[in-house]
């Protein structure tokens, strides 16, 4: 009986291995849905262009910031909270202006969502975190200015 | 163990998720200061939270998220007791993922 099972368990654990290594072979095709131009984009606006559709959005001041620092000593963690009280909020996306890949993090709200994300950014240096929201199709923005003292993305 | 530590609490209607993960979010620009050499990028691309079969957020990420991320969020109808569940995959075909109750 002892064999028995030590022989099923062989046969999952390779069957396992085989499914694990098919996937690590085709990462891509796993993941199409993360955008990877946005993300790979040096420029802010070409970057806001692919991830929300929109180089332009206009400044919202009900897009607030709260939990996020004038300044951060340590830029290799700044946290970052985004919330608004506008209805029919589709995606936040967090950006660093000075950051040399400036889009950090795209959130995709579902059904029943609030409009509030809030994650740890690394930031290279002094810039604006820029969080645009599209709300009905339509694109807003706003912006807080963080010190950075320590940079968190160089080598 | 899991790489995911997840909380969920549910207040006046909303439910608030709070979760670390465990991961290096190498961004592919750090420099190994001995060798000189890139340590290649390695970081988590997509995080989704799932509710009663529906998927409530999905977050996509660079590596410019900090190490061992923080991620909250909420949503409107979860109920005491309902099931939550987080799932993550990163940029080497990576993944983990973890369940917790609404309290």
């Amino acid at each position: 009986m002892k064999r028995r099972t030590f022989l099923k368990g062989g046969i999952a654990a390779s069957a396992a291995t085989v499914a694990a290594s098919a996937g690590l072979l085709t990462p891509t095709a796993v993941l199409a849905a993360w955008p990877k131009s946005a993300f790979e984009s040096k420029d802010l606006k070409a970057a806001m262009s692919a991830i929300a559709g929109g180089d332009s959005p206009a400044m919202d001041s009900s897009i607030k910031f709260s939990k996020t620092p004038d300044i951060a000593e340590n830029g290799a963690v700044v946290p970052v909270t985004v919330s608004t009280d506008m209805a029919g909020v589709e995606s936040i996306s967090i950006f660093a202006s000075n950051n040399p890949s400036p889009l950090l993090a795209s959130f995709n709200l579902g059904e029943g969502a609030l409009p509030y994300a809030s994650t740890r950014i690394k930031m290279a240096k002094t810039g604006d975190v820029i969080a645009v929201v599209k709300a009905n199709g339509k694109l807003l923005m706003n912006k807080k200015q963080v010190k950075v003292t320590i940079g968190g993305c160089g080598g | 163990m899991s790489t995911i530590r997840l909380k969920a609490k549910q207040k006046d209607g909303v439910t608030t998720v709070k979760c670390l993960i465990s991961h290096p979010m190498e961004s592919g620009l750090r420099k190994n200061k001995k060798t000189g050499k890139k340590i290649p990028a390695h970081f988590i691309e997509e995080v989704t939270a799932e509710h009663g079969g529906k998927t409530v957020m999905t977050a996509y990420w660079s590596g410019g998220i900090s190490k061992n991320p923080y991620l909250a969020f909420k949503f409107k109808g979860g109920a005491k007791g309902d099931e939550i569940k987080i799932s993550w995959k990163d940029n080497k075909g990576e993944s983990d993922s973890a369940s917790a109750k609404i309290g």
